[in-house]
């Protein structure tokens, strides 16, 4: 039976020196939070990296203690799920640029005792990934038995695939895309005028003037949010059913789906920072791997020898199948490992987050072939 | 000899395999271990794909049906499509895909021409059940079925050249009978074409 991994507490660590970044800047020091679960074996085979996507954060499984609400991926990481504690070391770190205790726009400068804000730099998949590395290091991995992600996650777990590929056995690739298409750039821009236009935003140092640009933020993930979900799931969850018996001809929120956004939009903007948000946003925007092979992706995955795993959702259209198997048809050409599996689900691009029968079979089959 | 050894015969070892409609991805393990092959699969069936992950076998989750444009001209030193060409919705075009990919194919067909089938029709007046074609005509997934005769005629009307031929008795094994009158006596056929 599958089971909660239990209580759990975020780690921290520091990555001394200086990391040169792909935009040309460098950072010190760089604190990075992480959680574990599960056991390390003594030949340090069983570790899995997981990668989150753009709002997630270190708290993959489990408890904090004193709260209700498990980490982000809990459906699938514990023992005897998909990804089971049991037999694997489970690591997922917050990445740099985040805002839950890593090294972000919201930490303190020490060069200048301020807050980064705006001026934090432009962080990349590759960075991230750079920086996983040396967190591998630092945790006495050598190889880890995979690296896995959802969406901008399974793009660092494809960017791990090239960039190391004597570091990984294999990969799980899941609900992402090689690039952002015009419509997913276009989606982003929206979000980010969401927040660089709220009064509140301040240039990005409303944290010096004690302000917030909540409402901005709270925009960004409505719109966010709305692809995440599938019009089908949306329409079985919400349809057209109305909070109250009937139309008050007036701007509250009068259907369900309206406040479920302003709901959503309320609690992630309490949670998250906006300059991290627009910095989480930009790292998908620039992921392109095939910019550096002429635009050919399969020139880009020349060097992978991992095992590579590639998931879709049937009714995903941030990230829709077909762009997964841009990834995939580019792997076989290049003639690398890869199985693909396209799962049906209703849940759109969240579908990587729920535990569907089929998906965590072939994650499990995968994970322990 | 069954039909894997069979395989064995026509293809070189470490050849790169195509097996399209590979089902839990029991002839990618053997030409896998036993042949050093590089084996790919395609599939359909969620729980044949997961058979085939759990071995450690590659395995692309798709519909031939709609298409195999993915794969490129000669990409596969052998295509393999064994007893699938039957469940498709254009066989002919699949035929044309098949040796369009692999420098070389294997394709096995059930041979609905097999005399018990025949007399089965003949007798009864009903569509045929039997060991091979278990399921009613209406609950069926074979819905292309064809015998020995039409299928080579349908190889040369595309052009398609028929380099080694293979028929197998009931129980999956070549015998006298299947090899004088194959079009009566083999319950299954096997092809190695190209184009």
């Amino acid at each position: 039976m599958s089971d909660s991994i239990g209580k759990v507490k975020a780690q921290k660590v520091t990555l001394e020196g200086k990391f040169e970044l792909e935009c040309g800047q460098s950072l010190n020091d760089i604190e990075l939070v992480y959680e574990t679960y599960g056991a390390l074996n003594a030949d340090a085979t069983n570790a899995i990296l997981i990668c989150h996507a753009l709002s997630g954060n270190h708290h993959a499984a489990g408890k904090y203690e004193n709260e209700e609400k498990p980490g982000w991926w809990d459906s699938l990481i514990g023992p005897g799920k998909a990804v089971d504690t049991n037999k694997f070391f489970v690591v997922c770190p917050n990445n740099i640029g985040g805002c839950h205790g890593s090294l972000g726009p919201n930490s303190i400068n020490h060069d200048t005792g301020d807050y980064y804000g705006p001026d934090f730099p432009i962080i990349t998949v590759r960075d991230w990934v750079n920086s996983q590395a040396k967190l591998s290091d630092l945790l006495g991995i050598e190889k880890w038995h995979a690296v896995m992600g959802g969406s901008l996650g399974g793009m660092q777990a494809l960017e791990w695939s090239y960039l190391f590929p004597k570091r990984i056995k294999k990969a799980a690739i899941i609900a992402a895309a090689p690039k952002l298409s015009a419509q997913n750039i276009a989606f982003n821009e929206v979000a980010r005028q969401a927040i660089l236009n709220d009064p509140d935003f301040e240039g990005g140092r409303y944290l010096d003037k004690s302000k917030y640009p909540k409402q901005g933020l709270k925009l960004a993930r409505m719109v966010g949010h709305i692809t995440y979900l599938s019009e089908e799931a949306m329409r079985s969850k919400f349809g057209r059913e109305l909070k109250k018996e009937k139309l008050n001809f007036g701007y509250d929120a009068e259907f369900e789906i309206e406040s479920y956004l302003r709901y959503q939009g309320d609690v992630f903007s309490e949670s998250f920072d906006a300059n991290t948000y627009l910095l989480m946003t930009k790292i998908l925007d620039y992921f392109d791997p095939a910019s550096n092979f002429e635009g050919k992706l399969v020139s880009a995955f020349q060097s992978i020898e991992a095992q590579l795993l590639v998931v879709s959702f049937s009714t995903d259209w941030r990230f829709a199948p077909e762009r997964s198997k841009e990834i995939v048809n580019a792997l076989i050409e290049a003639k690398k490992n890869v199985s693909y599996l396209e799962i049906n689900s209703p849940h759109g691009h969240d579908s990587f987050l729920f535990a569907n029968d089929d998906y965590v079979k072939g994650l499990s089959a995968f994970l322990e072939n | 000899m069954n039909t894997v050894e069979v395989i064995k015969n026509w293809i070189d070892k470490g050849s790169e395999v195509l097996d399209l409609g590979c089902g839990d991805g029991e002839i990618m393990n053997i030409l896998s271990k036993e042949w050093g092959s590089t084996v790919l699969g395609v599939e359909i069936n969620q729980d044949d794909i997961n058979k085939c992950i759990q071995s450690g076998l590659n395995v692309i989750h798709q519909n031939i049906d709609e298409g195999l444009g993915n794969f490129n001209d000669n990409s596969f030193d052998i295509v393999i499509m064994s007893q699938t060409i039957q469940v498709l919705k254009e066989p002919k075009k699949a035929l044309q895909e098949v040796t369009r990919i692999g420098n070389e194919s294997i394709v096995t067909i059930p041979n609905f021409g097999y005399w018990t089938t025949r007399i089965n029709l003949l007798l009864s007046g009903k569509m045929p059940i039997t060991g091979a074609l278990p399921n009613s005509w209406h609950d069926t997934d074979n819905i292309h079925l064809c015998t020995i005769k039409d299928f080579e005629n349908l190889c040369s009307e595309c052009g398609i050249n028929v380099r080694e031929k293979c028929f197998f008795n009931k129980f999956g094994k070549e015998s006298v009978l299947a090899k004088v009158a194959p079009n009566l006596f083999a319950t299954t056929a096997m092809y190695k074409i190209s184009k």
